[in-house]
């Protein structure tokens, strides 16, 4: 059984804030990795609103989850900016590396393939996010072999 | 007192070039030679400079360096810092000085700078830096020389219009907000800077935010707002972090709070972080977000000028709208009517995106030729390609092509050739592009972001792909083509928002440019033997 209690200490973080609920996911979110059923549940609870009103928030942003994804989030841009720049070979590139589809997670559980929103990066295009960090001016040869760095720091940290 | 100080351009671009990295270097290097109370070094925005690696300035001699990496970080303190002699294989010269600022900055030939004044030029992380460059001087003025009908009069006769990509009057939309009586008003900058393509408003942030900060006080005195939120997409986490610092000092600082250059009129300020939807720029869909709710657009009217925010009257302004104000109200109406076209008053801050050899962030006075932005300013097409198209103005702008380099682009000029300035993203395109796969591009997208609550824009962009890849296939006939152009117009007509009703502009916009492009993927009968 998970340990819920944290999700009342974040809803009370926020008791001075006015509709303050994308707050709250996104902390639980950090807290929990995802916002799963059970923890959802609670934060209805927390925050005494509709469980559907919160599910259908936590579905509706990209940027929350709720599946538990890889240590690595491997996030790449196929705008037109990007696209017009080559994204599409670094992205055939970038999944035969990984041996993923989009928004598929390794079986060792350290990538997650997903597409980004623009990143406003578009000079340096093609852009990619790994978590937080961004790369620019991608081409195959240079997205696996950033990969290839996270997955030695990634198997030295197991 | 330092002798010498080096600002870096710390900012998405550079960042994704290894911007921090150097940075630590020469702050651990001038430790280790004995250099860190004579050399400061300091953050600052974009330096105008993109797509040539990590960027910095020495000054007093204002030499730019690009393209520095970690290991020339000793040359650069061992040669230039403490000899004096510049490092020639890493400085950058394409430099004119700028009329504006009159700091030597790159590539500011035809520019003018207004909202970006101060970009690339102080340390966004210091409020001292923007007071000391008449930051919070309009505030002051208005506060303790104008009434709220007088700063809304300046606003309106600037003729500036909202730089979010409608280009309304801002005035005008102000004017709305103080009609109503209400106790509470909002004011809410939209940052949800989504569109592909655009990053202006990034880079306002990034360098400058307590301009935008001040165009928020301002506006609030216009209308009679006591209260301000500044929506920044999740995405844009060095955004939200140097606004946070901003609201902060000017906390401290006395220029947000209560009763304010020692009048009754008050004013606060706080961030509210999307969380990854692209429909979130569209205001009534934005105030549903700060709302805590799914981001979908809302019946209009009521307009959010009578009833936005929790049922408030509130002003939604684009990021770049804000940053004008403090300046219109500084120098006056006819300062700003000075700029631009006669229809189209001020600058406009441009990004130049794909394939284009100096891409980047400029900032022009209205009225620009396309020609002058590809050739001139961005230096042409990589390897010599033939210029195909232009999109302007994100996803969802219109297609330009070699026909329209000659035109000024200013507002009024655009709607007459069905298109817009839109978020000021231009994409240039070359001519090995294929049409199809380009168009399937934007209509994924669309097909992603549209936000699912009306059946045309949710199943139409759906069917419109479908079509587009039968097409790419070999398996698409004539009638196919025909659907896509007919299901396009339906949408454009009857989608219930501004991004079903923009979605087919860039689809109608390649067909009629460029339809020999579809019709040569139709299917071809089989020869009768």
């Amino acid at each position: 059984m998970q340990d819920l209690t944290k999700v009342d200490v974040i809803v009370n973080n926020y008791a001075d804030t006015k509709t303050p609920l994308i707050y709250i996911l996104k902390d639980v979110q950090k807290e929990y990795g995802s916002l799963s059923e059970p923890v959802l549940t609670q934060v209805a609870k927390a925050t005494n609103l509709p469980l559907s009103d919160i599910y259908g928030v936590a579905t509706f942003y990209s940027l929350f989850n709720t599946e538990d994804k890889g240590k690595y989030i491997v996030r790449c841009c196929n705008n037109a900016p990007c696209h017009v720049k080559g994204s599409k070979d670094v992205l055939e590139k970038i999944k035969e590396y990984l041996g993923l589809e989009m928004n598929e997670t390794t079986t060792d559980k350290l990538f997650t393939l997903e597409f980004t929103s623009c990143l406003g990066l578009c000079a340096v295009a093609p852009v990619m996010m790994i978590n937080d960090e961004v790369y620019g001016n991608l081409t195959p040869e240079k997205a696996v072999a950033i990969l290839k760095d996270y997955k030695m720091k990634g198997q030295a940290n197991a | 007192m330092h002798r010498i100080h080096i600002l870096i351009a710390m900012d998405g671009h550079t960042i994704a070039q290894g911007a921090r990295s150097v940075k630590d270097a020469l702050e651990r290097e001038l430790k280790m030679a004995a250099l860190a109370d004579e050399v400061r070094v300091v953050e600052t925005g974009s330096l105008g400079i993109y797509n040539k690696g990590v960027v910095m300035v020495v000054f007093p001699d204002a030499v730019y360096y690009a393209g520095v990496k970690v290991e020339d970080v000793s040359e650069i303190i061992s040669e230039h810092l403490i000899k004096g002699r510049k490092v020639d294989r890493l400085q950058y010269t394409d430099i004119p000085e700028t009329e504006t600022t009159g700091v030597p900055a790159p590539r500011f030939g035809k520019q003018v700078r207004v909202v970006l004044k101060n970009a690339g030029v102080i340390d966004p992380d210091n409020i001292d830096e923007y007071i000391a460059h008449d930051g919070y001087e309009a505030f002051g003025k208005a506060l303790t020389e104008m009434n709220p009908d007088a700063v809304r009069s300046t606003v309106k006769e600037s003729g500036l219009q909202g730089r979010g990509g409608a280009f309304f009057p801002t005035g005008l939309k102000w004017d709305f907000a103080a009609k109503e009586t209400a106790e509470q008003k909002y004011i809410v900058c939209n940052a949800d800077e989504g569109e592909p393509g655009t990053f202006k408003d990034r880079l306002i942030l990034e360098g400058d935010p307590h301009a935008v900060i001040e165009g928020m006080a301002l506006a609030g005195f216009a209308v009679g707002a006591t209260k301000g939120y500044v929506y920044i997409r999740g995405e844009y986490r060095m955004s939200i972090d140097r606004m946070q610092r901003a609201i902060d000092q000017a906390k401290e600082n006395g220029l947000l709070g209560d009763n304010l250059f020692g009048t009754d009129f008050s004013f606060d300020l706080e961030i509210r972080e999307g969380a990854g939807a692209y429909i979130c720029g569209e205001e009534t869909a934005l105030i549903e977000s700060i709302e805590g709710k799914r981001g979908e657009p809302r019946d209009k009217p009521p307009f959010p000028p009578s009833e936005g925010l929790w049922g408030k009257p509130t002003i939604v302004n684009n990021v770049e709208t804000l940053a004008n104000i403090p300046q219109i109200i500084l120098k006056g109406a006819e300062w700003y009517k000075s700029l631009g076209t006669e229809k189209s008053p001020g600058t406009k801050v441009f990004t130049m995106v794909g394939n284009i050899n100096n891409p980047g962030l400029i900032e022009v006075p209205m009225g620009i030729t396309l020609r002058e932005i590809i050739y001139d300013i961005g230096q042409g097409i990589p390897n010599g390609k033939g210029f195909k198209l232009a999109q302007m103005g994100g996803t969802t702008g219109g297609i330009l092509t070699s026909e329209h380099l000659d035109l000024p682009l200013a507002a009024e000029n655009l709607r007459e050739i069905g298109s817009g300035l839109g978020s000021g993203a231009l994409l240039v395109v070359d001519e090995d592009q294929e049409i199809v796969d380009l168009v399937t591009n934007f209509v994924e997208f669309f097909n992603h972001e549209s936000c699912g609550k009306c059946t045309l824009c949710r199943e139409g962009t759906g069917r419109l792909l479908e079509r587009l890849e039968k097409l790419s296939s070999g398996e698409g006939e004539i009638k196919d083509i025909d659907m896509i152009e007919e299901l396009a117009v339906v949408m454009m007509k009857g989608a219930f928002c501004g991004l079903g009703q923009a979605a087919p502009v860039p689809i109608l916009g390649t067909l009629k440019h460029f339809r020999p492009e579809f019709e040569k993927l139709v299917k071809q009968p089989e020869a009768v033997a």
